[in-house]
């Protein structure tokens, strides 16, 4: 590991920082304000009347359930019929009904599994209008929610959350259009491209022919980045060298990855009053996000045993980066893979620079425990930070325990109806997961869809189903298409994201009607390094001790058997 | 409450089906040919008036003539209409032999020509599949291990091709961004410039 790779890793944490604190700040703002703009209130006279007024929390979460669910019927109706509707350049035929149904899911989830190649399976108008869309709209839902949840966090004595409507349009058109653009921009100058023309054949060098897929990739990119979706224009996602060119391309990616739930970690800090507590809780995150960033490097750059024993040179040096290169590109060589993998599997991006498949067993580990954690660590945009709240509950429990008060949690006392849900979000799909993964193993369909045999192909089939719960959409591609996985994927999807996000908005609504208690000397406080400690701990407890039995099952034995 | 929320989500999805899913690619499809033509319509690359290839896309080079690319997952190799990566596990048997054969194929183009070449001198990207199965670049390494055969396949001095490596080496971006690298495509296609192409 070269002096530059380190360098390059502490400068992206510092431009990440540099760039959440005041976007947070912003958001705050966006979410808070008082007055629509003009084109909000034209919108809300065309929505009908009322349909901007206060929601509570049982409103709120009706209105996201119907409005993703009627998204996802137009979504599976378009796969279905591409090959009869137009800006289709390359005549692709209506997509097969498991993968449409799977794949509607997935992005109206935000998850962004992809069981086809998109270059030779979507056609323009399905990756535009059908899946570029709802990169748009899946995250700026889940941002939405958020924003109700601190809402409620931060209300007293109320009943209501806001306005599904309002944080929806705000999200799309405040944060992630602009943030798109921008991105967009950079990454076309870079060599992204972006046209409406289709393929081109080339002459080759040696006289063959070469067919290279074009169309409006930078546009669809950068969203797919910045709204933590993670589902690519090309098979090979941010691996392919037209997706993803060059070191800044990476970087400006990477950026775009972690951009937005960092910066939502400065919004709640904002709009509770909690500036300290928001500061612990980066802390947390990104305390661990470092952790998996070192162990990931360190075990790539020591490149897996059949490499070692294959007699290659594996050594770092000037002119080569040396260790697991295998599914690697080598303009990103260890250091860029390593740390894209770590930062999506956090942030619930699906995105793969390298193929996850060929990771040594522990750096593949990594991603499986980032995503166990049920998106905490960072997580996706809103979903995230929700999934956070969840742990911290957890740790002020804990706490109140140990000292024998009642918990707190910014003033508010937390009581049985508030724990409940707090381990309902927490625990819900950490325990599909394991549920999901042990009958696709334990089933010949279910055995159907693994393509390397033995422990690889558990950790596989854990990955498959931990990636889609927590709607991360990245895989040991290894896992197949079959209706089974298909079937059993749009399940884990399906309830991965909503019952946590119902959690939550259940959640923030009780909070929302509690009164304030000024804190005393007993009080436990949330903002120094003891909370911290115990966040951290309480998270590698719960998550680890569910994913540790799994986890020797696949990696760890893997690791010890070579 | 129900068919309201209904009639809503349907509106919303159309206008944002028109102002996220036409209006923005548009804008950006506008302004990517107007600032960035080139990079915009795939970074392809032209002599004598037809498209060779992209600099964004491995393509096969066979003989020793041309420096050669890393090996491809895709079918037929290097397809740039249908990118994957190979999928084997860190420890299978497909991995094994894949690196084994790889190597001695390696060994046995350049032996000829580069009588010192070990197993152990063979940089790790020359024996392993892409990330993409079209990166189109390999390391300088790489590259430097292969340069002997091109020039005497050529009739070049050995250090006029070594020079050309050095030449064509980009990276890091901004000397910190990403690993140095030399793209194949390209450094091809200036060796044709010096001697003539050959088909």
């Amino acid at each position: 590991m070269q002096f530059q790779d380190i360098g390059q890793i502490i400068l992206y944490a510092v431009v990440v920082l540099v760039l959440a604190y005041p976007l947070g700040q912003y958001m705050a703002w966006v979410y808070t304000r008082e007055n629509d703009d003009i084109v909000a209130r034209g919108f809300f006279r065309v929505l009908g009347r009322g349909s901007g007024d206060e929601q509570d929390w049982k409103s709120y979460a009706k209105t996201v359930l119907i409005f993703s669910l009627i998204f996802f019927g137009l979504l599976y109706a378009l796969l279905r019929l591409q090959g009869h509707l137009f800006f289709n350049p390359d005549h692709l035929p209506g997509v097969t009904w498991p993968i449409a149904l799977n794949t509607a899911v997935s992005f109206v989830t935000n998850t962004n599994w992809q069981y086809y190649g998109g270059e030779s399976t979507m056609s323009y108008l399905s990756q535009m209008s059908g899946l570029a869309v709802q990169n748009f709209v899946s995250a700026a839902v889940g941002m939405a929610v958020l924003a109700a949840v601190v809402r409620g966090i931060s209300r007293r004595r109320m009943g209501t959350l806001g306005n599904f409507w309002r944080d929806l349009y705000r999200s799309l058109v405040y944060i992630m259009l602009p943030l798109s653009v921008i991105v967009a921009v950079i990454l076309i100058w870079q060599g992204v491209p972006e046209t409406f023309s289709s393929h081109v054949t080339a002459l080759t060098l040696q006289g063959g022919h070469q067919s290279i897929a074009r169309g409006p990739v930078a546009s669809q990119i950068s969203i797919k980045q910045l709204g933590t979706n993670g589902g690519g224009f090309y098979n090979s996602n941010s691996a392919t060298p037209m997706e993803n060119p060059t070191g800044l391309s990476n970087f400006v990616e990477m950026v775009a990855i972690l951009l937005i739930p960092a910066a939502q970690v400065f919004m709640f800090g904002r709009m509770v009053r909690a500036r300290r507590h928001a500061w612990m809780i980066y802390t947390a995150m990104f305390a661990m996000l470092a952790i998996g960033v070192a162990v990931s490097v360190t075990a790539e750059q020591q490149g897996s045993a059949v490499l070692q024993q294959s007699g290659v040179s594996l050594a770092a040096t000037s002119t080569q980066s040396g260790g697991n290169m295998s599914d690697k590109e080598v303009r990103f060589g260890i250091a860029d893979s390593a740390l894209w993998t770590t930062v999506t599997t956090d942030t619930s991006n699906g995105s793969v620079n390298s193929g996850l498949d060929a990771y040594t067993p522990a750096g593949g580990a990594v991603p499986i425990v980032n995503m166990f954690t049920g998106e905490a660590i960072f997580g996706g945009v809103g979903t995230g930070l929700i999934g956070m709240f969840f742990y911290i509950l957890i740790a002020v429990f804990v706490a109140g325990l140990m000292v024998g008060r009642t918990p707190e949690w910014l003033g508010k006392k937390i009581q049985a109806r508030e724990m409940k849900l707090a381990a309902l979000g927490a625990l819900f799909v950490p325990t599909m997961i394991l549920v999901l993964t042990a009958v696709a193993i334990a089933t010949k369909v279910g055995q159907a869809s693994i393509f390397n045999s033995g422990v690889h192909g558990f950790s596989e089939t854990l990955y498959a189903y931990d990636s889609q719960a927590n709607n991360n959409g990245s895989a040991f591609a290894g896992y197949g298409a079959t209706p089974f996985s298909a079937a059993f994927g749009t399940i884990d999807m399906a309830f991965g994201r909503f019952v946590p996000m119902m959690a939550g908005l259940a959640l923030a609504g009780s909070l929302a009607q509690k009164r304030t208690v000024p804190a005393s000397a007993g009080t436990f406080r949330t903002d120094g390094a003891t909370f911290v400690v115990l966040l951290v701990g309480v998270i590698v407890l719960t998550a680890g001790l569910m994913i540790l039995p799994a986890l020797t099952l696949g990696p760890v034995a893997e690791g010890l058997m070579h | 409450m129900l068919t309201r929320n209904i009639i809503r989500s349907v509106l919303v999805i159309v206008v944002s089906t028109v102002v996220f899913g036409f209006g923005y690619p548009a804008l950006m499809v506008g302004f990517a040919q107007a600032a960035f033509p080139s990079q915009a319509g795939g970074s392809l690359l032209y002599h004598d008036g037809h498209v060779v290839g992209s600099a964004l896309a491995a393509q096969d080079f066979t003989g020793p003539r041309y420096f050669h690319e890393r090996p491809s997952a895709t079918t037929p190799a290097y397809n740039a209409a249908s990118t994957t990566f190979a999928n084997f596990g860190p420890t299978t048997t497909a991995l094994a032999q894949q690196v084994h054969q790889q190597a001695e194929a390696v060994l046995k183009l350049e032996g000829p020509y580069n009588p010192g070449l070990k197993m152990s001198d063979i940089p790790v990207d020359a024996v392993t599949t892409s990330g993409s199965g079209i990166d189109p670049d390999i390391s300088v390494a790489n590259a430097l291990d292969q340069a002997p055969r091109v020039a005497l396949a050529r009739h070049l001095p050995p250090a006029r091709v070594v020079a050309l490596v050095h030449q064509y080496t980009t990276g890091p971006q901004w000397g910190f961004l990403s690993e140095p690298v030399v793209n194949v495509l390209r450094i091809n296609m200036a060796l044709d410039g010096l001697t003539g192409g050959s088909r």
